[in-house]
């Protein structure tokens, strides 16, 4: 094959694969729920971007709070009011919305890539791998979430890092399960038979014939991880795992409960972080849906 | 449900059982070197109580001799004494086995109810008035922590109200008698109930509204219609029935969330069942607590997919008669 017929072939993927993501799009444009999914995702990007022109980074410490009144009711000087030991609430609102979108985003990479590589095996491989690959996804499926993310988190440690892996290791067997299924499907088409008739390797195989083929699978599927990952982080956050000097919305409210503002009618400390949290969940959820109807034309009109 | 299905999955929820111990003890002995690091108290003990310590939670010699005394002591359900009570782990369970299970087993039947009734209807009148704003309310729902529920009730229900009491199981140091204690019990439920069938309300909801539009487009409806039923016959005795059997594997799989759920919920309301004692063993690192909380919460999730095994054998005629 000649160095010009190689560019074209690579010419007309990137042509094919443009017009796929511009379909999307169009589709996506056109789908409600899921472009709305899409704008309060943006503004939560915005938010969490912007959050050194809202607050220094300093104002997390608990010394910042030394000079301020505690509990203070939202003011023009603290927007959102101060928490129990006088800190900005705006302030941590704003930063911890970076920590929960770096643990949702985090524990979703680790979810999906075991959960690819397992379904990818699961379903490309015949006999005892499979077999064994099954029973491990079933042992992760049935065993009760929240509880064994605790005992992993309790062992493993508690910073952001090891209990984003933690959510990751705890959230991937539905997503195996998905994947398997639908590799099952794929290499029964006549394109991955033609492939291996012609001698492809297995790798072959799997990286360019049934990866792209699942890939819009995992993208829906890895959307829909993030809002579970973000909802189970704000859960160990609650129960005492993180870090109270970057917290992430959910140790806010176990800040906001702990420190009785519920009872005090602080509601400037512990609705904002619940909202927030509703809100990107939503958003994520309605985004992830609305891309499996997409990429999914048996969901359609659902 | 012929004898070979339910052989078959005894076998299935044993080994699974089996898993999770081994799974256990290879988290708690093996990923985790020094599981007497966390003892708060170690820098206190005497040398010769840190050897009782490492001699009653099993952790002498080789790592074989350790498992088959930590299996020995499973089955005999000891799991060694709590590091923050220093009382046996399993007393500590089962005074608080009640409560949980009375917390759990009702809004976990009230959620099926409610949620099923939810999806099914919505699902039947799809893109209907109905299916639209209850489906938004259950997304909204589902994308709520539920013990962000929990604070919003004692805030605007318990807080400004005082219709119900903020916390606890009963009224401390009251007595009402037999009638009035059972009431005053049924009192504190109300909003930790409250908070976790909403909490999982939306998932419930979902999951039947999906499994019912699945059903829409199948042939027996539309020969259910042909022969001339009324709708609500074709909906109740061909639909529903049909869109049920996904949703059972799937409501067994989401218990396991509601299982996490009441341990938050029961911190919010500071409800003394097993939820709150995760809480409490979490922020203690109280390791022999924890592990036998793990054991008994997978122990129920298995139980409760079993049982959904046994429903889906009954409610389905091909796995009745056949396999």
């Amino acid at each position: 094959m000649s160095e010009s017929t190689g560019t074209t072939f690579r010419a007309m993927t990137w042509a094919r694969r443009r017009t796929a993501l511009s379909r999307v799009w169009r589709e996506l444009r056109h789908d409600r729920p899921g472009f709305i999914g899409l704008l309060l995702l943006s503004g939560f990007g915005l938010f969490a971007l912007s959050a050194p022109l809202i607050a220094d980074r300093s104002s997390l410490l608990v010394a910042s709070g030394r000079n301020n009144p505690d509990l203070a009711a939202p003011s023009i000087k603290f927007l959102l009011g101060t928490d129990e030991i006088g800190r900005d609430v705006l302030a941590q609102l704003v930063w911890g919305s970076r920590v929960s979108l770096f643990i949702g985003l985090f524990a979703t990479v680790v979810a999906v890539v075991i959960g690819s590589v397992v379904g990818l095996a699961a379903g490309y491989t015949k006999g005892k791998v499979s077999a064994v690959l099954l029973a491990i996804d079933d042992f992760f499926l049935v065993v009760p979430f929240l509880p064994l993310a605790i005992v992993l988190a309790v062992v493993l440690g508690r910073s952001p890092v090891t209990l984003s892996i933690v959510i990751g290791v705890t959230s991937w067997a539905g997503s195996a399960r998905l994947i398997r299924a639908q590799v099952l499907t794929l290499s029964e088409r006549a394109y991955v038979e033609r492939a291996r008739a012609l001698g492809a390797s297995s790798w072959h195989v799997i990286v360019r014939h049934v990866l792209p083929g699942v890939a819009p699978l995992i993208i829906a599927n890895a959307t829909l991880i993030v809002p579970s990952a973000i909802l189970t982080e704000s859960t160990l956050s609650f129960l005492g795992f993180g870090d109270r000097l970057s917290p992430s919305w959910g140790k806010l409210l176990e800040g906001a409960q702990s420190s009785g503002s519920i009872t005090l009618n602080a509601w400037w400390y512990y609705l904002p972080p619940g909202l927030c949290i509703i809100g990107i969940v939503l958003a994520f959820t309605l985004l992830g849906r609305s891309l499996e109807r997409i990429f999914d034309p048996r969901l359609r009109g659902r | 449900m012929s004898r070979r299905y339910l052989i078959k999955k005894v076998i299935g929820a044993f080994l699974t059982l089996s898993a999770v111990v081994v799974f256990n003890f290879f988290l708690f002995r093996i990923v985790d070197r020094d599981p007497l690091a966390k003892y708060r108290g170690r820098s206190k003990l005497t040398i010769e109580q840190r050897e009782t310590m490492i001699r009653r939670m099993g952790l002498e010699g080789s790592k074989w001799d350790q498992f088959t005394v930590y299996i020995k002591s499973v089955l005999r359900l000891d799991f060694g004494r709590s590091f923050d009570s220093t009382q046996p782990v399993l007393g500590e369970i089962t005074a608080r086995l009640p409560a949980t299970l009375f917390l759990v087993g009702v809004s976990t039947l009230l959620t099926i109810c409610v949620g099923l009734y939810i999806g099914t209807k919505a699902g039947w009148r799809r893109g209907s008035r109905f299916d639209r704003t209850s489906t938004s309310a259950t997304m909204v729902l589902y994308s709520t922590p539920e013990f962000f529920f929990g604070m919003l009730l004692l805030a605007f229900i318990a807080g400004r109200t005082g219709w119900f009491p903020t916390g606890g199981l009963r009224d401390v140091g009251a007595d009402y008698g037999f009638v009035g204690n059972l009431i005053d019990r049924m009192h504190h439920l109300v909003l930790p109930t409250v908070t976790l069938t909403l909490g999982y309300l939306g998932s419930y909801a979902l999951i039947m509204r999906t499994s019912m539009i699945e059903t829409l487009g199948e042939d027996y409806l539309v020969t259910a219609r042909a022969k001339g039923l009324r709708d609500s016959e074709v909906m109740s005795r061909h639909a529903v029935p049909n869109a049920l059997l996904p949703s059972v594997s799937l409501i067994a799989i989401s218990f396991g969330f509601v299982i996490g759920g009441a341990i938050t919920t029961e911190t919010v309301f500071s409800y003394p069942g097993l939820g709150l004692a995760t809480a409490n063993a979490i922020s203690n690192n109280d390791l022999p607590m924890l592990q036998a909380l793990f054991l008994l919460a997978s122990a129920a999730v298995i139980l409760f997919n079993f049982i959904a095994d046994l429903v889906y054998g009954l409610l389905d005629p091909r796995v009745r008669r056949t396999e």
